[in-house]
């Protein structure tokens, strides 16, 4: 077990080291910062002042040795437009972002589990073909193309939702919140949406294949001739035993929710993470775009590192079996 | 279709494309299909105008809803852009890149894929694993995450983009195709090539591959989608196509700036059409999923 926990922790750093090298030495050889920082009068004497500053005269592995350094102590160094730490600035706007993953998770379940349910128990009827093509439909347009949509009719033509910006927010100390204001659910409500259907797509699908199966095991066969009633047949024997792929699936895809969530920050002007991101490719702002990426990778590694440590927890056979089952 | 042929308990080629053809809903996204790859490949000839020849362009056309006239008598069937482009020109030429992006991604993916999963499959032992590791490796991350870091670091144009959806899609084709080629290479019209001392790449490449030939359709057409939505969703956050060569997405990301004032033309039309295609090869690619019936 030891050994098994240790084997996937070493395998994480080392794609975490790989990926920090990419992602800083790929960063660091596209365009010329300098030329943001330096005003048109600007000679080569105080061109060079501004390179010794931004650290761009040392070798670039020197550049990266420094860089890992500093980040192992927790700094990321300081955006180039902002002149804050970029980690500050992550942290900062980090919590709109996981607060729209966040709602579009809760949506993803809310919506489709019971569809996927339904489609399952009546996989013939019109209901049923309607839910799979909508899943069809949410799994392989692209999403931002929805996103414009909803857009067009409901804030343009429509006029009811708002289509730019967070709204009103609750802080509680620790961290500020829309969830808690009907403005903010009101802006809330379309990016989440947007967000969640490729999740729900899944949720539906997962949901649909689950249910087909475990309504012809054993167990709901003897639960029904035990007398239980079919509400407690579905919504407990088998709702708890579809759930667990689809907990799983939906553990892996989040790392992808919060990366895709810079599709839909930008259409919908959410002040996360992801619209610094564009918003910083645009200027170069090579510090916040490598802490961003980094950041996002890291948290990836890290959920995939949980859910596959939890797993050979709980299913000996994948620490047995060197990993392929 | 005629390799198909070779695939044991599939039926001739002439039987698949009649199976193919009997279902009115593939039928008519072929049509859909074939008919924008003739109107976007064609663009050069059927296009009323060249909408990045700044000659024919006039600003003053700028935002002309659809069926306006223009002072030389020209009309705008589909209405002009911010910049006085003929929309429908410039959605022709959106077509045309990002068939191109799809399909050249697609089949780079497709081959070197292939030839991974199929090395993997044949050589088994370390080399399968290491090779199954990378590709699970490039799977566990986001392919969003992946095209987002390799386009922030190369930049725009249309090799990049193709790099970076190549980057994201070989190890489904890899995975795929060594499940199949497994399977196939147990059987035993491979042990009797292998009985007639037939050397390893005939074997790979003259009995195995052919084998997973209809596998590796259906996979294709299904990531052409995806590579066509992909683009086009890296192309609306600018990240993509240079401005010079505007995809679907890159059309649909102009009109987004005007949506608000409803001017809805620039940036529903594109959409409509990118829609139709995406709709059309996947309705394409269940179709032949029907028919060819892999096991996948």
């Amino acid at each position: 077990m030891a050994e098994y926990i240790t084997r996937r922790v070493l395998q994480a750093l080392l794609v975490l080291t790989v990926m920090t090298l990419l992602v800083f030495f790929g960063v660091n050889v596209i365009g010329n910062p300098v030329y943001i920082f330096a005003s048109s009068e600007c000679d080569q004497a105080c061109l060079t002042a501004i390179i010794k500053d931004l650290g761009l005269d040392q070798p670039i592995w020197r550049q990266y040795l420094t860089f890992v350094g500093n980040m192992l102590q927790g700094d990321m160094g300081k955006s180039f437009t902002h002149g804050v730490p970029a980690l500050h600035l992550i942290f900062e706007r980090l919590p709109a972002t996981l607060e729209l993953a966040f709602a579009a998770l809760v949506l993803a379940l809310v919506i489709g589990l019971p569809m996927g349910v339904y489609a399952g128990l009546r996989p013939e009827g019109i209901g049923a073909k309607l839910i799979m093509s909508f899943s069809m439909v949410a799994f392989s347009l692209p999403v931002f193309w929805i996103g414009i949509i909803m857009i067009l009719t409901f804030s343009v033509q429509l006029g009811w939702m708002p289509s730019v910006g967070r709204g009103d927010t609750v802080d509680l100390g620790f961290v500020e919140t829309s969830l808690l204001t009907l403005d903010g659910l009101h802006h809330l409500a379309m990016p989440a949406f947007t967000l969640s259907l490729i999740m729900m797509a899944m949720v539906i699908r997962l949901a649909r294949a689950g249910m087909r199966e475990v309504m012809f095991t054993d167990y709901i066969k003897f639960a029904r001739a035990n007398g239980v009633t079919e509400r407690r047949v579905l919504g407990v024997h088998a709702l708890k035993n579809i759930l667990i792929p689809i907990v799983t699936v939906l553990g892996m895809e989040f790392g992808g929710v919060i990366a895709f969530a810079v599709v839909i920050e930008s259409i919908f002007s959410w002040p996360g993470v992801g619209k610094m991101l564009i918003d910083a490719i645009a200027v170069l702002d090579r510090p916040l775009i490598v802490a961003y990426l980094i950041c996002v990778v890291f948290m990836f590694v890290t959920l995939n590192l949980l859910v596959d440590i939890l797993y050979s927890l709980l299913d000996p056979r994948i620490r047995l079996g060197g990993g392929r089952a | 279709m005629s390799a198909v042929t070779t695939a044991p308990a599939a039926g001739s080629a002439r039987d698949l494309t009649r199976r193919f053809l009997s279902n009115p809903g593939a039928v008519i996204a072929l049509i859909v299909f074939v008919g924008f790859c003739i109107a976007g490949f064609g663009a050069p000839w059927i296009a009323p105008q060249n909408p990045y020849d700044l000659r024919q362009v006039d600003i003053l056309d700028s935002l002309m809803p659809p069926g306006s006239e223009s002072f030389t008598g020209m009309t705008y069937w589909l209405g002009t852009d911010g910049q006085g482009r003929d929309m429908l020109s410039a959605m022709l030429y959106g077509i045309r890149i990002s068939l191109v992006v799809g399909l050249a991604s697609g089949l780079l993916a497709l081959a070197i894929g292939a030839l991974v999963g199929l090395i993997a499959a044949y050589r088994r032992g370390w080399v399968d694993t290491v090779l199954m590791r990378i590709v699970d490796l490039q799977l566990s991350f986001p392919t969003i995450l992946v095209a987002l870091i390799l386009l922030v670091i190369l930049g725009r144009g249309v090799d990049k983009i193709i790099f970076a959806l190549v980057v994201v899609q070989w190890a489904y084709f890899a995975r795929t195709v060594r499940g199949v080629a497994l399977v196939e290479g147990a059987r035993d019209y491979v042990e009797a090539a292998r009985g007639l001392r037939l050397g390893g790449m005939r074997i790979l490449l003259g009995h195995i591959l052919p084998n997973c030939l209809p596998t590796m359709l259906v996979v294709a057409t299904m990531q052409m989608a995806m590579a066509i939505s992909l683009e086009a969703t890296l192309s609306f956050l600018g990240l993509g196509l240079p401005p010079t060569r505007p995809s679907l997405g890159l059309l649909i990301a102009n009109g987004f700036d005007y949506l608000q004032s409803g001017r809805y033309w620039i940036s529903v039309l594109p959409g409509l059409v990118l829609l139709a295609i995406i709709i059309s090869v996947n309705l394409l690619g269940d179709r032949l999923r029907d028919v060819l019936n892999p096991r996948l």
